[in-house]
């Protein structure tokens, strides 16, 4: 039997009922709009770029906890990155999502996320927003959806 | 017998509620040690056994390809599926079999009818006309249908109490409409629709009525003469009865007016290299080898809900849903959807401060099934204000226990996510 309590993390609760960053971006360079079509969640998200790097960025849109949380605790931690090292925590994102292996130097509190693996109709709930955001920072992004 | 149940209903069901369980082996089925309370029917029905031995019974005795064979064991096969057919006709109430066509389920059906009949009879200025409560197999083929023929579709709102706006209805269906399209009872709030008035209204407009009765057929007695409604279409996995099979009733003159479906075999009559005439009715509609076996497990399933009685599944499912209202009353952290008055079998609604995806993996771990969603129907929740709801849908095997149950762990998920 799968623990509720490892899907549903204090920090996740926390961070659902919480968002950090949640608004919109009156300084936005790019923005992206996702979408999961099985649940009709919606998220969208502004992002402003100053060389090369995030300087900030919020989101607001309606979705579980588990989609909720990890964009909350999404934009805490790409703030600040470059360009590069947000498509690299991606990568790394995606595969805790859906193999529960934890590269924890790089991922620090996104590990909370880690056993949505457990739970394979929710991976797409946490990858939702980090989808969003690499549709987000390519040029000339429209609507993506977690299909 | 209502002391014999008291451990699992207060209820008074008119069958044998212990009996019929146990002709669920699913029913029996422990999820961590604790039998699963499955309330989501109206997504897809438990089989009986007499419904999986009817398929493996045909495997194992009847099995052959219909229509085609010279010998004995083919003629049982034909046999068994035009059996079947007789029992549908009979189920639903038609004058004659030639109006029954067996298809996938109900969307099939009703792409049936938008191809045969809209793309052969409608131009631009005729008009479909649908509902803001239909699910999508109910609204996509006709936008498709639209779109092709240039036709319009537009849809009959709902008044502030979430039931149709006849008086709406009443401006919008006119001399335009060439069919309505009505969903029966709906998926959302296990509603039954007004099918006589806007039968009345589509007949003044000399407009053709199609139900979608996926909802209807499944849970009350239902007689395409008495509806007076020219299709009508449903599906069997909704009614214990297989996957992979459906009815389009039509009514026999029109079918046979109609273009065929799909090409194929069994739907000819006459074969050239550059043409072809049409088999008779049903058939002309039945290209290729059908699902004989679905058929004939549907048969079955229709049997045993004769056995039962709808009129008695239509009371039980009826006190059911009003008692899980009842119970999700005394909750304030619940909102119900739908319209005040009672529904029949399902029952929508949300937790505050809970996404219906996170209360429904929350009531998973508890062994009990649920959709979370917008159950195919996304202008509803559009209408309704919420991206998804969460629906409990009833069907002849469940109890007050398993209500009681759905209860207890709603307040459980209250506390674990607020
Ligand atoms: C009202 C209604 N119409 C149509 C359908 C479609 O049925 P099927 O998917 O079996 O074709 C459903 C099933 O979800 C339904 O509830």
């Amino acid at each position: 039997m799968n623990d509720l309590r490892d899907l549903y993390q204090q920090l996740i609760l926390d961070h659902n009922q919480n968002p950090r960053n949640f608004g919109t971006l009156e300084t936005a360079t790019h923005s992206a709009k996702g979408h999961n079509p099985l649940c009709g969640d919606h998220l969208d998200l502004y992002i402003e770029i100053e060389d090369d790097a995030i300087k900030d960025v919020r989101f607001v849109g309606t979705g579980c906890a588990i989609s909720k949380s990890s964009a909350s605790i999404m934009t805490t931690v790409i703030k600040g990155k470059t360009i590069a090292e947000a498509k690299e925590l991606f990568e790394k994102f995606q595969h805790m999502a859906t193999t529960g292996e934890i590269d924890s130097d790089a991922l620090g509190k996104l590990a909370a996320l880690a056993d949505v693996h457990k739970f394979p109709a929710r991976v797409k709930c946490a990858m939702l927003a980090w989808r969003t955001l690499t549709a987000g920072l390519e040029p000339g992004s429209e609507t993506t959806t977690t299909e | 017998m209502t002391r014999e149940l008291a451990d699992i209903t207060h209820l008074e069901p008119a069958w044998d509620l212990k009996a019929v369980r146990r002709d669920f082996p699913l029913l029996e089925l422990q999820q961590d040690g604790r039998p699963l309370a499955y309330l989501d029917n109206a997504a897809t029905t438990q089989k009986p056994r007499q419904v999986i031995d009817a398929i493996s019974d045909y495997y194992r005795r009847d099995n052959a390809n219909v229509h085609r064979a010279i010998y004995r064991l083919g003629a049982r096969a034909t046999e068994a599926y035009e059996s079947a057919r007789r029992t549908v006709a009979s189920f639903i109430g038609a004058e004659t079999d030639k109006g029954i066509i067996f298809t996938r389920g109900a969307t099939e059906a009703i792409n049936l009818v938008a191809y045969s009949w809209g793309r052969h009879n409608l131009k631009p200025g005729d008009e479909i006309v649908v509902t803001l409560m239909e699910h999508h197999s109910n609204l996509i083929p006709w936008q498709l249908l639209a779109r092709d023929t240039g036709s319009t579709l537009r849809h009959i709102p709902l008044t502030p109490d979430f039931t149709l706006d006849l008086e709406a209805a009443r401006k919008i269906i006119g001399q335009q409409t060439k069919l309505v399209a009505l969903v029966h009872k709906s998926n959302v709030f296990g509603v039954e629709n007004p099918v006589a008035e806007i039968t009345n209204m589509a007949r003044d407009a000399g407009a053709l009525m199609l139900l979608d009765a996926a909802q209807s057929v499944p849970h009350m007695p239902v007689n395409v003469q008495q509806l007076d409604c020219d299709f009508l279409a449903f599906s069997g996995h909704k009614m214990l009865g297989p996957t992979g099979v459906g009815v389009l009733y039509g009514r026999p003159d029109l079918l046979d007016s109609m273009q065929p479906f799909q090409g194929g075999g069994e739907m000819i009559d006459r074969v050239t290299m550059e043409s072809a005439t049409w088999n008779d009715i049903p058939w002309k509609f039945e290209a290729g080898t059908p699902n004989i076996a679905q058929a004939v497990g549907l048969g079955a399933a229709m049997d045993y809900l004769t056995a039962v009685g709808m009129n008695n599944i239509h009371d039980y499912l009826g006190q059911l849903a009003g008692y899980t209202r009842e119970r999700l009353q005394e909750m304030d952290f619940i909102t119900l959807y739908g319209p005040p008055e009672s529904s029949s079998g399902i029952v929508t609604f949300n937790v505050d401060g809970i996404h219906p995806h996170d209360l429904a993996q929350f009531l998973d771990q508890e062994a009990i099934a649920v959709r979370a969603g917008h159950h195919c129907a996304q202008p509803l929740m559009d209408c309704l204000g919420v991206a998804a709801t969460t629906r409990a849908s009833m069907y002849i095997y469940n109890t007050t226990a398993e209500i009681d149950r759905l209860i207890e762990a709603l307040r459980k998920a209250h506390s674990f996510f607020n």
